[in-house]
C-alpha cells in the first residue's frame, strides 16, 4: 500500500512511507511541514507551488511525490544561507516585489531557477521566466525590476 | 530636507522578512492538534426546493465525525447590511431552497480531505427543481420566478441620486448622446482561496483563524448567526492572501467551520478549492447602464441621466453598496449641474454579485469614460479639454452627497497631457486612451450598524523604548501593516524598526472596520496618529518638566531624539526619557488611544483621490487581439505616506483593472460559471503586462493624516475606459460591453469595413 520515498530537502535527506497517489506538494506541506511552498490552484496553472527539483523548477502540486524518489528538492525554506538572505530575497524586500506574498515562495523558486540557468537574461527572458507564476497583486513590474537588479550584480551573495 | 523622517522614505515591508523567507504564516498553513478537515456540499441546481437530505451514509464513513446541515444551525439569515434585516437574506448552510449552483447545503468534518471529500458523495440531497432565471433583464418580468419572498419582480435595492433639474438642463443643451453599456463581471482570484479553522472550546468559546479584510465584521456577523457573545468570538487574521473585497462578509468557510466546531468542541479547517472560489464566492457585480448625456456646444456638460439594472445574483451582500456607488461616481469626477440616477439590483439564479476593488466605480468609470470620448468627439473638442473644462476642482460640493477637499485633477490633466505630447507619432494600428477616475477614501455610511468608532488603536511605549502598535487594521497584501507603523514612528518621532504592530486580532487589538473602501490609510491612519500622538504627549510632558524650559517653547520629537522644536541641540534621548517617565509613573506603561470617525463629511467619504491615466494599446486588425503597450498614471493621493507602496497599488491595479478590461470574464450557461479554474480564466501574467509609469502629483489633503488620502482602489477604476477610448483611437471601432475580446474588435472592425464599402 504505501511505499517508500527517499528525497532529499533544502540538503536534509528523508526517508518516508506515503500512498502512492501523494502529490510532491503534500509531502512537502503535510509530511515535512515546509508551508512556504503554496497551492493555489491544484492544476499546475498558477504557480505558487513552485520549487526546484534537480535543478529544475517544477510545480510541485503537477508531480507524484513517488517521481520526485532520490531527487534533490529546493524549497522557499532553504533559499536563504542561514540567517543571510539570498540575492533574490534581498532584492524583492527592496522593490516591494510582493504583497500579499503567497506567490512569492514560487515566483523566487522560478526567478532562481532562471538565473541558474542564464544569469544574465534580458528583460524579455525574465518576463518569460515569471510567465508561469500568477501574482494577483503586484501587476509584475516590480518582481521584474527586483530580478534585473540582481542581473546587474547590485546584491552580492555572501559566501 | 523632508520635513518627515519616515513618512514619503523608501521602506522595505514590515511583514517582508517573514513573507521572503516563507516563515509567514497564513489560515492555509495551520494544523492544531487534533484538528478536522472539513469540506461543504454545495448545490447543482440553480433553484430548486429541498425536500430531505439523508446523511445517514456518509455518517458511516470510517473517519467522518460529524456533519451538519441548516438544521443544526439556528436558521438565521445574515448579510452585511445589518441595518435593513430585508437585505440580511443568506443562511449560507440553505434549509428550505437553493438559489444558485454552489449554495451550501451540508458540511461534514473528517480526519482528513480525502474523507471529507468521500462523504460528500454519499449525502443524498432529494431537490425539486424550480424554474430559474438568469438574466436581470429577464428577471424583472412578471412572468419570472421570484428567488426570495417579499422581492416583488426580484428587485433586490433601488438606489435614486438626483440633484438640479435635469429635463430642464437637457431642453438647454446644444447635444446629446444615447448610449449603452454592458459591464461583465470579475473574479476576485485572490491567490489563498478562503480558508478559516474554528476551534470551539469546553468554555464556550470560539476562535476563528481566517483569511479575512475584517476580523470585526467576521466576528460580528458570527455573533449574530452562532447566537454566541460577541466577547466570546476572537477572530484572528493571520497574514492573508489577498482580498480585492471579496474577503469581508462571512464565508462558507468561515461560518461551517465553525459551526462543525461547535458541535465537536474539536478544531475544523475548510479551504475553499480553487472551483469553489470562482463558482461559490462573491464576484464582481455586472451591470447594464443606459446614459443620456448632454452638453452645449463648447464641451460644457450640463446634463446625465444614468440608469442602471445590475445583476445581483442569489444575495444582497454588499451588492447594495455598489449600486450605490456605481451611481454616485457616474458623476465623477466632472460638476454636473445636473444629474440623475436610478439603479435597480436584481436578483438572479447565479452567484450573487458584491464588492471588488473599485466597488462599482471601474463600471462607472468605463462607462462615462467612454461616453465623454464620444460627445467629445461630436462636439469636435480635444479629450484632454473637454475633462479639463468639466473637471472636479477642490473645495467642490457634490450636491447633497460629498464635499470634496483637496482635488489635484487638473494637475493631473496637465501633466499626462505633456507626457503624451512628449510621445509623438505612434505606429499603425497603435492608439492612447484617456481615462480620469476619482474614488474615496474609506465609506461614512454605517450599514453594518457598528456601535463603535470606525477605526481605533493602541499605542504602548515599553520600558527599552520599542512600541506596540494595536490596531483592528487587517493587513491583506495591500501594506497597511507597513504604512500604518510609518505613521505611528512619524508622530512619535521614532524609527520603524522601533514599532511592532499587533493588527487585525479581535481578542486584543481595539476595532476597525478592516480593509475595503480604501479606508486604512485614512480612517485607521488618522486613529494611529491620534494613538501616537497621545503617547508622546505623555512623554512630552515628563520632558518639559525635566528641561523646565520656559513655557513658550514646544517640544518634539524626531528621530529618537526629544527636544525643544525651536532649539534643536537641547534636549534628551527618547530611550532615556521613556525609562524616566514610566519609573516615575510607578511602572506604569506609556499607552496612546486614538479612534476616528468621519463626522460632517457628506454621506461618502471624508475625502477622495484624483488621477488620470494614458494607455497605449496596439491592436492587431488580423486577430482583434489588443495588446496593453504603455500605462502611465497621474494619480494624487495626497502626502505620500509610503512610495514603494503605491507604486504595488498602481502596477497591481493595472493588472486587474487592464484584465477586466479585455480579458477576465465569466461566461455562464443556466447559471453555471464555465471557465472555473485559472487555466480557463485568462489573467495577465508578466508577458502581457504593458510598461507602467506613475506621474507624481503633489497635494495635501487636510483631513487625512500627514495630508494622506487613498491610493487602493481609485486606480482600478480608469484602465478599461482608457483601453476602450484607445482601441478607438487605434482603429476606429468602439466596443461598448466588457471585456474587449479579440472577438468583439475583430466583429466590429468587419462590420466597419462593409459599411465604407
Amino acid at each position: 500500500m504505501k511505499k517508500e520515498l527517499n528525497l532529499t530537502v533544502n540538503g536534509q535527506p528523508y526517508e518516508l512511507y506515503i500512498k502512492p497517489k501523494t502529490l510532491l506538494v503534500e509531502v512537502l506541506r503535510d509530511h515535512l511541514g515546509l508551508t512556504g511552498t503554496k497551492r493555489g490552484c491544484n492544476s499546475s496553472s498558477c504557480g505558487a507551488c513552485t520549487v526546484i527539483l534537480n535543478g529544475m523548477s517544477v510545480k510541485s502540486c503537477s508531480i507524484l511525490a513517488l517521481q520526485a524518489d532520490s531527487a534533490e528538492v529546493l524549497t522557499l525554506e532553504g533559499l536563504a544561507n542561514g540567517a543571510e538572505l539570498h540575492p533574490l530575497q534581498k532584492a524583492f524586500l527592496d522593490h516591494g516585489a510582493f504583497q500579499c506574498g503567497f506567490c512569492t515562495s514560487g515566483m523566487l523558486m522560478s526567478a532562481k531557477t532562471l538565473l541558474d540557468e542564464n544569469p544574465k537574461p534580458t528583460a524579455e527572458q525574465i518576463k518569460e521566466g515569471i510567465d508561469g507564476n500568477i501574482c494577483r497583486c503586484t501587476g509584475y513590474n516590480s518582481i521584474i525590476r527586483a530580478i534585473t537588479d540582481v542581473v546587474k550584480g547590485e546584491y552580492k551573495e555572501e559566501k | 530636507m523632508s520635513k518627515y523622517s519616515v513618512i514619503g522614505t523608501r521602506v522595505r515591508r514590515v511583514d517582508g522578512p517573514e513573507k521572503v523567507t516563507g516563515n509567514a504564516k497564513y489560515t492555509f498553513d495551520m494544523v492544531l492538534p487534533n484538528m478536522l478537515y472539513g469540506k461543504i456540499l454545495r448545490s447543482p441546481h440553480p433553484h430548486a426546493r429541498i425536500l430531505n437530505i439523508d446523511t445517514s451514509q456518509a455518517e458511516k464513513l470510517i473517519g467522518v465525525k460529524a456533519i451538519v446541515t441548516g438544521k443544526d444551525t439556528l436558521g438565521r439569515k445574515q448579510g452585511i447590511w445589518r441595518r435593513f434585516s430585508e437585505l440580511c437574506d443568506e443562511e449560507i448552510l440553505c434549509r428550505a431552497k437553493v438559489r444558485y449552483i454552489g449554495d451550501p447545503v451540508a458540511a461534514v468534518a473528517a480526519v482528513d480531505e480525502d474523507t471529507a471529500e468521500e462523504a460528500l458523495d454519499l449525502i443524498e440531497v432529494e431537490y425539486e427543481p424550480l424554474p430559474a432565471v438568469f438574466d436581470p433583464m429577464e428577471a424583472i418580468k412578471e412572468e419570472a420566478p421570484q428567488l426570495h419572498e417579499g422581492a416583488e419582480l426580484n428587485i433586490n435595492v433601488t438606489r435614486h441620486i438626483e440633484w438640479g433639474d435635469v429635463d430642464e438642463a437637457f431642453r438647454q443643451c446644444d447635444h446629446i448622446r444615447e448610449d449603452q453599456f454592458k459591464c461583465s463581471s470579475q473574479a476576485h482570484v485572490c491567490m489563498e482561496t478562503h480558508d478559516a479553522v474554528a476551534s470551539f472550546d469546553y468554555n464556550g468559546k470560539l476562535t476563528v483563524w481566517t483569511s479575512t479584510q475584517s476580523s470585526y465584521y467576521i466576528q460580528r456577523l458570527l455573533t449574530d448567526m452562532l447566537g454566541l457573545r460577541e466577547s466570546d468570538i476572537r477572530v484572528i487574521k493571520p497574514p492573508t492572501g489577498g482580498g480585492f473585497g471579496s474577503k469581508f462578509e462571512l464565508d462558507s468557510a468561515q461560518f461551517c467551520a465553525s459551526v462543525l466546531s461547535m458541535k465537536l468542541c474539536q478544531p475544523v479547517k475548510i479551504v475553499l478549492s480553487r472551483e469553489e472560489e470562482f463558482t461559490a464566492t462573491k464576484r464582481r457585480t455586472p451591470m447594464y447602464y443606459s446614459v443620456k448625456l448632454g452638453a452645449k456646444k463648447d464641451g460644457t456638460l450640463l446634463a446625465k441621466e444614468v440608469r442602471v439594472i445590475t445583476e445581483g445574483g442569489a444575495y444582497t451582500g454588499m451588492g447594495a453598496t455598489a449600486l450605490y456607488l456605481t451611481g454616485f461616481f457616474s458623476s465623477f469626477p466632472y460638476k454636473y449641474p445636473n444629474y440623475r440616477y436610478d439603479g435597480y439590483r436584481v436578483y438572479t439564479n447565479t452567484a450573487p454579485t458584491s464588492a471588488m476593488r473599485g466597488f462599482g466605480a471601474p463600471q462607472s468609470t468605463f462607462v462615462g469614460e467612454s461616453q465623454i470620448d464620444m460627445i467629445a468627439e461630436d462636439l469636435g473638442i480635444d479629450p484632454i479639454e473637454i475633462r479639463r473644462k468639466n473637471g472636479m476642482t477642490p473645495n467642490y460640493e457634490v450636491p447633497g452627497q460629498a464635499y470634496i477637499q483637496s482635488c489635484g485633477l487638473h494637475q493631473c490633466l496637465d501633466k499626462l497631457e505633456e507626457q503624451i505630447k512628449e510621445q509623438g507619432k505612434l505606429p499603425a494600428n497603435h492608439g492612447i486612451g484617456v481615462s480620469a477616475y476619482g474614488f474615496m477614501s474609506g465609506g461614512i455610511f454605517n450599514w453594518f450598524d457598528t456601535p463603535y468608532a470606525f477605526s481605533s488603536a493602541i499605542v504602548k511605549i515599553n520600558i527599552d523604548g520599542k512600541v506596540d502598535l494595536f490596531t483592528g487594521a487587517c493587513e491583506i497584501g495591500q501594506g497597511s501593516d507597513t504604512t500604518l507603523s510609518m505613521i505611528c514612528a512619524e508622530e512619535l518621532g521614532v524609527r520603524l524598526e522601533d514599532i511592532r504592530i499587533y493588527a487585525g486580532d479581535t481578542g486584543i487589538c481595539p476595532v476597525d472596520l478592516g480593509a475595503w473602501g480604501s479606508r486604512e490609510t485614512l480612517m485607521n491612519g488618522n486613529a494611529v496618529k491620534m494613538a501616537a500622538a497621545d503617547a508622546k504627549r505623555q512623554l512630552l510632558e515628563f520632558a518639559a518638566a525635566k528641561l523646565g524650559a520656559n513655557i513658550v517653547y514646544d517640544l518634539e520629537i524626531k528621530d529618537q531624539w526629544i527636544h525643544l522644536t525651536d532649539r534643536p541641540e537641547r534636549g534628551f534621548s527618547y530611550f532615556d526619557i521613556v525609562k524616566e517617565a514610566i519609573r516615575g509613573r510607578d511602572g506604569e506603561v506609556i499607552m496612546g488611544r486614538g479612534h476616528y470617525t468621519p463626522h460632517r463629511k457628506g454621506m461618502i467619504s471624508p475625502a477622495y483621490s484624483f488621477g488620470v491615466q494614458a494607455v497605449e494599446v496596439e491592436v492587431d486588425t488580423e486577430t482583434g487581439r489588443v495588446k496593453l503597450v504603455n500605462v502611465t498614471t497621474a494619480h494624487e493621493s495626497g502626502t505620500v505616506i509610503n512610495p514603494v507602496g503605491i507604486e504595488g497599488q498602481l502596477e497591481g491595479a493595472i493588472m486587474m483593472a487592464g484584465g477586466y478590461g479585455f480579458c477576465e470574464d465569466q461566461p455562464m450557461d443556466g447559471g453555471k460559471i464555465l471557465n472555473p479554474s485559472i487555466a480557463d480564466y485568462k489573467l495577465i501574467r508578466s508577458l502581457d503586462m504593458p510598461k507602467t509609469k506613475i506621474l507624481p502629483i503633489d497635494t495635501y489633503e487636510p483631513e487625512g493624516p500627514f495630508g494622506a488620502k487613498e491610493a487602493g482602489e481609485g486606480l482600478t477604476n480608469p484602465t478599461a475606459g482608457a483601453i476602450g477610448n484607445a482601441v478607438y483611437k487605434a482603429v476606429g471601432v468602439r466596443i461598448t460591453d466588457l471585456p474587449i475580446t479579440p472577438e468583439k474588435v475583430l466583429r466590429a472592425l468587419k462590420k466597419k469595413q462593409k459599411q465604407n464599402k
